[in-house]
Parts: C-alpha cells; structure tokens; sequence
C-alpha cells in the first residue's frame, strides 16, 4: 500500500508537468491554431537554462522558478514575431514543420554548448528530504512538485474564467473569425498568448529540473507524450489538458512501477481507447459539421 | 423576372422614386465583385440601407447573399468595390476595426460562445457607440436572457440565442446590423417576437440588413427589398410592391 501511494504521488508530480505543459500547448493551439511541435524543446530548455543558471552563476531554484518563465515568456515572444507569426496565413502544416525544425536546431544547440552526458542539478534546499506521513515516506520534492503545479494550473484557469483576457481568450479559441467581428483585435492577444504557452513550459522544465536527467534529448520523448495528453484531454480543451496531463502522468507511473516492460505502450493504449469512445477526447467539443 | 430589360427598367424606377426621398445612408455598397477563387459571386452590386430602416436581401440559396453580408463584415476579402459607413471607407479595414466602426454581426448560426455565459456572451463585445443599450436595458427587454445569464450560452433555445446574437450587438451600439436569416427553423410564435424585436431595432434609428428565405416574415418587417440572383441585384422593390407580388415571389424562390 504505502508503494502503491508513493507511485501515486510521483505519477501526480510527473503529472503536473504534463499538464502545465499541455495547458501552454492547447492555449497556443486555441488562439493561433499552431500545434507547437517545440513545445518538448522549450521545456527541455526551462530545465537547461535552470541548470546553467545554477551551476555557471549560482542562481538557485527559487530564483530560476521566477526567471526562467519570464526568460521564456520572451523567447515565446521572439519564437511568434520572428517565424511563427509569418506562416500564421498558411496551412497549420507549415508551422508545425517549422517549429519541428526549430526543434531540431535547439536541441543540436543544447548538445553543442553543453554536451550529451546532462547537467548537474540538485534538489533545492528545504525540499530534499522525505515527509513520514502514517507509515508512508513520500519525497518532499514531489509532494512540492505536485501541489505547485496544481496551483499556477487553477491560477491560469481562473484567469481564464475571471478576467476579462481569459474570456477574450476562450472566445479566439472557440471562433477565431467571429471574435474579429465582435470587435476584438484577436491578433493583439497572439503574441502575448504565443509567448505564455511557451511561458509554461518553461515553467514544467524547472520544475522537472531536480528530478530529470537534464539532457538535450529529454524533451524528445516528452513532447511524443504530451500529443497523447493533449488527444487523450481533447485539442483545444484547457480543462481537458489539465486533467488528461495527471492522468497521464498517474498511469505512466502506475505502468513503471507495475508493468515496466510496457510502460510507455500504457499511456498509447489509453489514448487508443479514449479516442475510440471519444474520437474528440475526455473534454473535447463534439465536432460539429 | 426572367425579362431583363424589364427588370432593368423597374430597378432604374424604384431606385429614382426612393432617390427623391433624399435618404441619408447608413450603409452604402458601391459597384461590389466578390469572388471565391475564379468563380465570381457577386457582380457589381449596388445597396444601400438608411438609419432606422430595414432592408432584406431575397433570393435563392447561391445567390450570394451571404457573401454580400459577408463582404459588408469584412469577413470575405475578394472583393472589389466600396462600401461605406455613415460616410466611412470600410472596404480597406479589419472585420474587428468594422465592428468598431458600427457593423453588428449577426450570422445565420447566431455565432453563441459555449465556452461563454450568457452573460459574457453580452459582454465580450467592446462598446462602440453611445447609443449602446445599458445590460440592465438588454435583460429588461430579454427576461429569459437575465434568468440564464450564468447558463452556457448554447444552452439556451435556438430562439433564445437568436435573442442574444442579436440584444450582444445592440449591448455593443452597432449602428448597421447584418442579420442572416434570424427566422430559420424557429416556431411561428418565436419568431413573431423577433419581428417585434426587429422593429424595435429600428425605431432606435439603427439600420438593419436582413438576409430572409421567408418572404412572409421578410414582408412584415422591412421597408425595401432587394432580389439577388446569380450574384446580381435584379429588382428592388418597396415593400407594398413586394407584398402584391408575395405569390410570384415565393413561386420563383420555390417555396
């Protein structure tokens, strides 16, 4: 029982990265139409620059919690201005093929600079021990982990239902064309929104940090994972991306600890049976023809 | 109608009689071509809709109609031709710097937000105009949208989220609304009520152009109408002119 719990909770802070990571994604896709094939590459870059923050000028974890969104907030706000924004016309197809090269380049990058073999990184102080809670020992970095990320995800929900961006936003993403002709400048909130999706991931790539291998490749095989995340919640569902990211993040834990020869197929054959049920996902709108 | 020198002739007419009136025009297309790739939907057309009036577009489903609502938006851009507002040259600008300049949008799949209340359907809209209706003056003259206001808006009826396509632009103070096809697949009674709330538009002075496959309905609320086939304007008629020819109306519409 008390394994059973601690997977759990690693499948709940594993979880959360998903599920900030997909919420960057499906705001991105909402409101641009662009699925963000870098959205791997910009995490992997939130735990690089964390790491190089540490080890070359001694910035800390709570520092790089703070600097490294806001660092990747304006990467995002480069990212749309200077590439994505130029294709935005043209078939999706364009800038998915774009930001998978840009993919490429920044991973070949990271390898260059730093190297194959990862970058050091150490629990922050105060979150490296273990919590005894009943008979169960559970790592306080997870527990930290965890109940982080569901906070900045129900901070971003309730800026999207409170406020009057996030209803601009829910509209955009909703009808992009008869949010124009209500009178919003839908392109005014592009580049912000761009850059705050990336923002997140960023912010996933710290948090991962401690607990990852901090590689040029670890977004590699976590972007392959959020697509199912983000199939698996519906495209386009902000709720269904947070949602889908723990459950995903909880069955991938449950699928090392129990089946680890199968547990990357687990998360796929989930997604397989939410799609036959629900061919638009946990929280997707039914299309409408 | 199929007598084109005929046709002519009773365009040229009416056009002169209501030219006399000396109008002032809230909206006026001018000389407007809209294509889709080579296929040419709208061929040099010529409207024009004054404050406080209604004025429909009639025709069979292809005949652009939608298109023309489409182009005055902004929402379809191969166009050639003017369109102006109050005086103002829309055809160059963004459909979001129309809707700021007074065009109010209406389309035909009312265009409700699920991810939105009712009540921030009302409110997404930016206020353009000074004779923008207060939500208190919405909600008394829409009860039903004030007792759904936290619902989803596409939980309402499709009545019902007619009433609020059309009380969002009126919250908004657009002084042109484009209205496709408010009447389609709602019950008599309901749409008796949009009538009323069509006339009620009007004496507000704001224009109305109203795109109607019911020609009864059309007749109950419009001042002029104009006849669009193959994506030309070939009558106008003054609505006492349009009612004695219902029969031959509805005949050549097929319906």
């Amino acid at each position: 029982m008390s394994e059973f719990i601690q997977y759990t909770l690693q499948g709940l802070a594993a979880g959360g990265f998903y599920a900030l990571s997909a919420l960057g994604l499906a705001v991105i896709f909402g409101v641009l139409g662009v699925v963000n094939f870098s959205h791997g590459a910009c995490y992997m870059l939130g735990a690089v620059i964390s790491a190089v923050l540490l080890g070359e000028l001694h910035v800390g974890f709570w520092v790089a919690l703070v600097v490294v969104p806001i660092l990747m907030f304006a990467f995002g706000v480069l990212m749309e201005r200077l590439l994505v924004r130029w294709l935005l016309a043209l078939d999706p197809l364009y800038n998915f093929l774009l930001t998978f090269g840009l993919t490429l380049v920044l991973v070949e990058a990271v390898k260059q600079r730093y190297g194959v073999s990862g970058l050091p990184y150490e629990v922050p102080a105060g979150l490296g021990g273990q919590v005894t809670v009943g008979s169960v020992n559970l790592s306080t970095y997870a527990i930290f982990a965890c109940l982080f990320s569901v906070v900045v995800c129900v901070a971003v929900g309730l800026l999207l239902t409170k406020t009057r961006i996030g209803m601009i936003v829910r509209a955009s993403t909703e009808a992009p064309e008869r949010t124009r002709a209500l009178g919003i400048n839908v392109g005014r909130w592009v580049t912000p929104v761009f850059g705050f999706g990336i923002a997140l991931a960023g912010l996933a790539g710290v948090l991962a940090a401690p607990t990852r291998a901090i590689t040029a490749e670890m977004g590699s095989n976590f972007i392959i994972i959020l697509f199912a995340v983000v199939v698996i919640g519906g495209l386009g569902s902000i709720l269904g991306a947070v949602v889908a990211g723990f459950l995903v993040g909880l069955v991938e834990a449950y699928g090392i600890a129990y089946a680890p020869t199968y547990a990357q197929i687990v998360i796929f054959v989930l997604m397989a049976l939410v799609v036959l049920v629900r061919p638009s996902g946990l929280f997707g709108r039914e299309e409408v023809a | 109608m199929s007598d084109s020198t005929s046709t002519t002739s009773s365009v040229d007419a009416i056009a002169g009689s209501i030219a006399t009136e000396a109008r002032s025009r809230m909206l006026e297309v001018s000389g407007l071509s809209a294509w889709y790739g080579e296929a040419r939907v709208l061929d040099d057309v010529s409207i024009d809709v004054a404050p406080g009036e209604v004025v429909t577009l009639v025709g069979r489903n292809g005949a652009g109609k939608t298109t023309l609502l489409r182009s005055v938006m902004g929402l379809h851009r191969q166009t050639e031709g003017t369109i102006t507002l109050d005086g103002a040259d829309l055809a160059k600008r963004s459909p979001d710097a129309r809707a700021r300049a007074g065009v109010g949008w209406v389309p035909d799949d009312r265009g409700i937000y699920s991810s939105l209340t009712v009540a921030e359907n009302l409110l997404l809209p930016p206020v353009v105009h000074a004779d923008a209706w207060p939500l208190e003056k919405v909600y008394e003259f829409f009860p039903v949208l004030h007792e759904r206001r936290e619902f989803p808006g596409t939980k309402l009826s499709g009545g019902e989220q007619q009433m609020l396509a059309m009380a969002r632009v009126l919250r908004m103070g657009s002084r042109l609304l484009l209205l496709d096809e408010p009447s389609e697949g709602l019950a008599p009674v309901i749409v008796q009520r949009i009538g009323e709330i069509i006339r009620e538009i009007k004496s507000h002075g704001v224009a109305v152009l109203l795109v109607e496959q019911n020609v009864k309905f059309a007749s109950t609320v419009a001042d002029r109408h104009y006849l669009l086939a193959q994506g030309k304007v070939v009558e106008h008629l003054g609505n006492d002119d349009f009612r004695a020819r219902e029969g031959e109306l509805l005949t050549y519409l097929g319906m």
